[in-house]
């Protein structure tokens, strides 16, 4: 290579007249990019506390401390992430990982302190602390610390995309609508094993769930198992909390997945089939569960109704080593989910399945007993040391309009489809009423009205007080009834049930709903008596709500059971009524009315018990 | 003449990083030369095996803060062939953009420090100045400067923002217009053939004999090149080519330099001009439940300094079983820079040194 010439440097005198390019801070100021990663914000409303940043943090720079001034909903805890800017590496892991996305970075980066105390700091933003966070007036950069920071100022954001968790969960394959209208197959087909492995893995572990289910089941427990392929280990979890998986597994209310951290930004933990899932793989209940009664306690209690409140009672108190008899009208157990809830979505071989084993455990049940009738309330309190009430609301209300004697009502409607027998359907079919029960009533009409006339138009449509943003009844629910093809009339009340000159059904006289609640909220509906519509039906079938019968018991008890102002039975926190030795749980205890809730009661209930029979307080 | 030990670093002007050389001299002339590394041993293998998968992303860049880019790649490659993660295409092209940039702005660096110590104080501002426009499109693409943590197992973090292309070709020309005068004042400039050519020169032989990779064994004209020799990313999807020199003196490994930011340059451009739309990234497992199948891997990428590898073991387990990094520095900064050594002036000590880009922290990790 030639040797280079000495005057070629010289081409680069021209610099010397430039404009220099150093920035005179902090006169002149550099904008940091969009996506900087600063200092972090969080939207304390959207915060649930759940701690998966301070899980991901890599430096152990988050720590969830509690601020004792928020009041969380359930299923939030009042806890908010704390930072310590001596660990942060502000990679923003934290960030991607948040379920509600109310964790960011800003663009801040300023903080110098001679207190070090000041690194650690629990981060809001603008939306409700107007104190550190300045509009573009009040803010100098001369002042900038954690403390003094930008309004409007976010950096790295979550997008979900990129996020660390999966929004979607694993489809539970299901009957299309078109097939399963046409018969009451069960729609949901259930997880296979690598469904429900894939499935769990989502699962965060936060267990903001468990606080939301109403028998705090350990739900992150029992999930981790079935990501662990152990479903056994995953059974003797749930055991602990709920003896009826088979039947909650299918149509449990999930108070948890509406707090799943997931179910924020995507679809929450499939809660509900996983524990389906278990309780259909563990095919022997008995040899996965190892469990026995306890040591004889020669305590005796009557379970008066053989519901989940009933069934989980009898349960827990077995294992204690009490005796326990159940009495139950029925022919078998399960309460009104035995009678109410169509075979499409609770088969009874399920219900079954959860029954015998609480039956092998020992526990002794007299079914197509009614007390009041086949055996006396008095005889029960003298034999037993104790009575659990759980009678549930075993009785239809009517709308009570002219000519409502007509109608069918639901309960007997559902529970004659649970025979052989079913019920005879018209082609037009009108249900009253917007709650879960008049979507199963209607559902069921429109499979009996397909196999009844196959081929042919038939109708089915539901009427409802309240208006779609109101109506009671579960999204799911009213979505599959829409698939399948059932019609929905809301803001709408009946009137009048129409007959023809052979004094046959014709129809139902609508009038328009104005409002359902009052301003406190109590139900109360007002009407435009003026807006009138009539709907076509040759049956009508009633579903507005259920109500307890209590005609079983003696006068003498009855006046001095204490009912609340929301009509319901009211117990002190161990299940005991104002009667001593009387406890109660369940439907006619409590407000949510489903399943789980019983299963709650019943654990209150069968502790107190336990614990007043051994001598303790009521 | 007497012989004299003395001590190059770590507290030496002359001395970029922490590490430091033992010489024994005659007069000026360096007669054995001891590396000393260990300065910034922090640990970062042992640590590895202590974190879960994700955990460890965000750590790995630490390892080398001068282009921690390389790094981020390797570990996500090994998780991905161990966990069998694909990767979107248009993400194997953003990874070699953003490698690429990393190249220029690891070799602007590298420039900055040698011209620094040769005393070219111009042309080391210029790529401190032009190192920092490439550190705003950094800024601008992962939210961070120096430390990007952008590609992670199953593809990049984000995908390019609105308007980054155009920005990214803007940068990526202006620099280039300069080069004509970093030519003239210190490629070109007859003062810097003075003191490089024929210093610290080493064999191809030597070279492959003691591990020499990157520009330490392209300047001796071997167009040796892991991202040729076993393409990663996109590498394979554009033409491009290897920048080579015969002398392997340092006048030779810092032309080697010069031409290859020119090369990357031009192969972000073509790669922009091919790169898909789609996805940039397949979702990883659930963080907390992460666990990779029992295996081992060993993958390499070609870093601004030469061959970067890593062997990484997974006993089946939510972290790590065993992690080691193959860093270029090693051999360069050890074996063939005591070899380079012997022999020049006390004076060329630091020249030898930057023109091998020995890099303190990798060497220790
Ligand atoms: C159609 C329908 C669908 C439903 N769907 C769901 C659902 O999807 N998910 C959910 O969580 N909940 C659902 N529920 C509600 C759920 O059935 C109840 O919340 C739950 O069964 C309440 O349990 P319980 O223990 O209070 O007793 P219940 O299940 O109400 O059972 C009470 C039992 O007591 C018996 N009994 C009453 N009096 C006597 C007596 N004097 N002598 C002997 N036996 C007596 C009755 O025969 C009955 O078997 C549904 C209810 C209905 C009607
Ligand atoms: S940015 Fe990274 S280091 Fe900082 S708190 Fe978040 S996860 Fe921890």
């Amino acid at each position: 290579m030639a040797k280079p010439s000495l005057l070629g440097p010289l081409r680069v005198i021209k610099y010397l007249f430039k404009k220099p390019k150093t920035l005179r801070y902090p006169f002149e100021l550099k904008e940091p990019a969009r996506r900087y990663r600063g200092f972090h914000l969080n939207d304390w409303d959207q915060c649930t506390g759940c701690g998966n940043c301070a899980d991901i943090c890599p430096n152990d720079a988050i720590e969830m401390v509690e601020r004792p001034e928020i009041a969380p909903d359930p299923g939030e805890k009042n806890e908010r992430p704390r930072l310590d800017y001596g660990r942060c590496c502000f990679c923003g892991l934290c960030v991607d990982i948040c379920p509600p996305g109310s964790l960011r970075l800003s663009r801040d980066y300023f903080h110098i302190h001679f207190d070090t105390s000041t690194f650690v700091f629990t981060p809001r933003d603008e939306k409700t602390d107007d104190e550190t966070f300045l509009p573009a007036e009040k803010y100098s950069v001369l002042k900038a610390s954690l403390a003094h920071r930008k309004r409007d100022y976010q950096g790295f954001e979550p997008e979900i995309d990129y996020a660390l968790f999966d929004p979607d969960r694993v489809e539970m394959p299901e009957v299309p609508p078109e097939e399963r209208k046409l018969s009451f197959v069960e729609q949901m087909l259930g997880y296979d094993r690598e469904q429900a492995v894939r499935e769990a893995e989502r699962c965060l572990e936060c267990a903001l769930c468990e606080d939301a289910c109403p028998a705090h089941l350990k739900i992150s427990d029992y999930i981790e198992a079935v990501y662990e392929d152990s479903p056994e280990d995953s059974l003797r979890t749930i055991y602990e909390d709920n003896p009826i998986p088979a039947i909650c597994g299918r149509i449990c209310m999930k108070h948890c997945e509406d707090a799943c951290s997931l179910s924020i930004r995507g679809e929450p933990l499939a809660i509900r089939w996983l524990k389906r899932f278990v309780s259909d793989t563990v095919r022997n209940y008995r040899d996965a569960l190892e469990q026995s009664p306890g040591e004889p306690t020669g305590k005796r209690i009557a379970v008066i109704g053989a519901g989940p409140g009933g069934l989980s009672t009898a349960y827990f108190l077995r294992l204690l080593g009490h005796e326990v008899v159940v009495f139950d009208e029925l022919s078998g157990g399960g309460g009104m989910l035995r009678v109410g809830p169509p075979r499409y979505r609770l088969p009874e071989e399920a219900i079954d399945k959860d029954v015998e084993y609480i039956a092998s455990l020992g526990v002794d049940f007299r079914f197509q007993t009614r007390v009041g009738r086949d055996v006396e309330f008095e005889e029960l309190r003298d034999e037993f040391d104790a009575v659990f009430l759980g009678i549930g609301l075993t009785v239809s209300r009517s709308t009570r309009v002219e000519n409502a004697d007509r109608c069918q009502l639901a309960l007997p409607f559902l529970a004659k489809n649970k025979t052989e027998e079913k019920c005879e359907v018209p082609e037009e079919v009108i249900v009253i009423g917007g709650g879960n029960v008049a979507m199963d009533v209607a559902r069921e009409a429109l499979r009996l009205q397909h196999i009844r006339y196959p081929g042919k138009r038939t109708v089915t449509r539901t009427v409802s007080l309240e208006d779609w943003d109101e109506i009671p009844a579960t999204e799911e629910e009213i979505e599959e009834a829409r698939e399948e093809g059932v019609e929905f009339n809301p803001a709408w009340g009946p009137k009048r049930v129409v007959l023809d000159d052979q004094g046959n059904i014709k129809g139902l006289l609508c009038m328009k709903v104005n409002s359902v609640f009052d301003e406190e909220g109590r139900f109360a509906p007002t009407f435009h008596e003026d807006q009138e519509m009539f709907l076509e039906g040759r049956m009508i079938i009633e579903a507005i709500g259920q109500g307890a019968d209590f005609s079983f018991l003696p006068k003498e008890v009855m006046e001095r059971i204490e009912f609340t102002e929301a009509r319901k039975v009211r117990v002190n926190e161990n299940g005991m009524t104002t009667v001593p030795g009387i406890f109660a749980g369940g439907d006619i205890v409590n407000v949510n009315l489903d399943a789980v809730t019983a299963i709650a009661d019943a654990k209150a209930a069968s502790e107190g018990i336990d614990q007043w029979l051994s001598g303790g307080e009521g | 003449m007497r012989e004299l030990e003395l001590y190059f670093g770590p507290q030496h002007l002359g001395m970029v990083g922490n590490f430091s050389i033992t010489l024994k001299v005659e007069g000026d002339r360096v007669v054995k030369a001891d590396a000393n590394p260990g300065y910034l041993h922090r640990g970062f293998e042992k640590l590895m095996e202590q974190r879960s998968w994700i955990k460890n992303f965000p750590m790995v860049c630490r390892i080398n803060v001068v282009e921690p880019d390389s790094m981020e790649l390797a570990y996500a490659t090994a998780v991905e062939s161990l966990a069998g993660i694909e990767v979107p295409e248009r993400a194997q092209f953003i990874r070699s953009i953003y490698l690429e940039l990393a190249r220029v702005g690891s070799h602007l660096f590298g420039l900055w420090a040698y011209s620094n110590m040769l005393g070219f104080d111009t042309a080391a501002q210029w790529a401190m100045y032009h190192r920092d426009l490439v550190l705003d499109l950094f800024e601008e693409l992962t939210g961070g400067r120096v430390y990007h943590i952008y590609i992670w197992p199953g593809g990049v973090r984000r995908d390019f923002p609105e308007g980054f292309e155009k920005r990214l070709v803007e940068t990526l020309h202006s620099i280039g217009g300069c080069v004509p005068d970093y030519d003239a004042c210190f490629f070109d400039n007859r003062l810097f053939y003075d003191r490089a050519a024929g210093i610290g020169k080493i064999t191809r032989e030597e070279a492959m004999e003691m591990g020499g990779t990157g520009q330490a064994l392209r300047a001796t004209g071997v167009p040796y090149d892991v991202r040729k020799i076993e393409p990663y990313a996109a590498y394979d999807k554009v033409p491009w080519e290897v920048p080579t020199r015969e002398d392997g003196d340092a006048f030779s490994r810092i032309w080697v330099v010069r031409d290859e930011m020119i090369e990357s340059v031009h192969m972000i451009f073509k790669l922009l001009d091919e790169m898909p739309k789609g996805d940039v990234y397949n979702r990883i497992p659930n963080p907390f439940k992460w666990r990779i199948p029992e295996g081992e891997t060993y993958v390499r990428c070609e870093s601004s300094r030469g061959e970067l590898g890593l062997y990484l073991v997974s006993d089946g387990g939510d972290k790590p079983y065993r992690v080691h990094f193959r860093t270029p520095s090693y051999p360069h900064g050890l074996t063939i820079l005591e070899k380079a050594l012997v022999g020049e002036s006390i004076s060329d000590v630091g020249n030898i040194m930057i023109s091998l880009y020995v890099v303190a922290p990798e060497i220790d990790r």
